[in-house]
């Protein structure tokens, strides 16, 4: 019996990078900053984005999100008292975002143009281990860890964490009751990830949400260069 | 837990790139994955056999080359394996090491097949 080798050397989520690239095209042409949220289930990131969504509407940018959970609209419910577009994606099972499903929520939008945004904000599914191999076409990959989790969390995730452009730190207002490591936290962060930006911040309170908007315009006047 | 998602594209991928090869059998499919690719082999070789099982690539083996993480270091200008996944950090100088060169790979390398008209042989054989 004889046989041969193949080569094909071909990516196999190739079909999920090429679409997040041309998303980015087209989120990049119609000048909006997309932001791919990634945590653990609980850490917050629903509570800090309907903070972000308000503060960001308050000051006349133009903001939308897209909420993913393996199932319910609760987020999307909670996220829209922030008055912006929000939409929820069911996965039904899935423990993640692909590209397909940003890809198809956008398209049957009512009333949302990528063009009119500013800012597109995309809450993925709680979970730090199968988001970083998907890309959604973001710019900008935030992963949130709030200060119930344990700090070695980005020791424990580093393929996560090595892949993300910001972290964010939740529950910063009740860091003192839980005995939270602010120091060994912000270490294990830039020990996986050297050089991050880091926001800590308390959805409740307000706190560090003013540094965290400072960020975002200057992200979003970088993607116009 | 998605490695049914990567076994599902992988059957996929090799089904799709079997049609240049009509009536071929595949023996075995031969993966490349970084060591920061965040896929477990054990997780891949289980979802590998649901996958597969009454489809064509059926009784394929799988088989999964790792690749090191490995990091470009701007202060000392090498290239290095990184020594662990908890410490980015160069090996040679002790630089803080931001820029990966590999270990994020996801890929099918290749496919081992039997062509058609040699399966035709054993059968008239």
């Amino acid at each position: 019996m004889t046989t041969r080798i193949v080569e094909l050397r071909q990516g196999i989520l190739k079909k999920n990078d090429e679409l997040a690239r041309e998303l980015r095209g087209r989120f990049e042409a119609a000048g909006v900053l997309v932001l791919n949220l990634v945590s653990s289930p609980g850490t917050g990131k629903t509570e800090f984005l309907q903070k972000t969504l308000a503060a960001l509407r308050l000051i006349g940018s133009r903001a939308a999100a897209l909420v993913g959970d393996l199932e319910t609209d609760n987020d999307a419910r909670r996220l829209a008292l922030s008055g912006v577009p929000v939409r929820q994606i069911n996965t039904h099972g899935i423990c993640h975002l692909e590209a397909e499903m940003v890809s198809r929520h956008l398209e049957s939008w009512d009333g949302v143009e990528l063009g009119g945004l500013d800012y597109l904000f995309i809450e993925n599914v709680g979970n730090l281990v199968c988001p970083s191999s998907y890309d959604l076409g973001e710019r900008i990959r935030v992963a949130l860890l709030s200060v119930t989790e344990g700090e070695d969390k980005p020791l424990k995730y580093p393929t996560l964490f090595n892949s993300v452009d910001a972290a964010i730190i939740t529950k910063m207002d009740i860091a003192e009751a839980v005995g939270f490591n602010r120091e060994a936290a912000l270490r294990n962060i830039r020990e996986i990830r050297p050089g991050i930006r880091i926001f800590e911040t308390a959805a409740r309170t307000g706190a560090g949400i003013e540094a965290w908007l400072d960020y975002l315009a200057e992200q979003k006047g970088a993607t116009r260069i | 837990m998605h490695e049914l998602s990567i076994v599902s594209s992988i059957v996929d991928s090799v089904t799709e790139s079997l049609k240049a090869y009509p009536g071929a059998r595949v023996l075995e499919v031969r993966l490349r994955v970084g060591a920061l690719a965040a896929v477990v082999e054990d997780s891949l070789q289980f979802c590998w056999g649901i996958a597969t099982d009454g489809s064509d690539l059926a009784g394929a083996r799988l088989v999964v080359n790792t690749v090191p993480v490995t990091v470009h270091c701007a202060a000392c200008g090498q290239n290095g394996a990184l020594e662990s996944l908890q410490h980015f950090h160069c090996a040679n100088c002790g630089a803080s090491a931001t820029d990966v060169r590999s270990g994020r790979e996801l890929e099918i390398e290749s496919i081992e097949i039997e062509d058609a008209a040699e399966i035709a042989e054993e059968v008239t054989r």
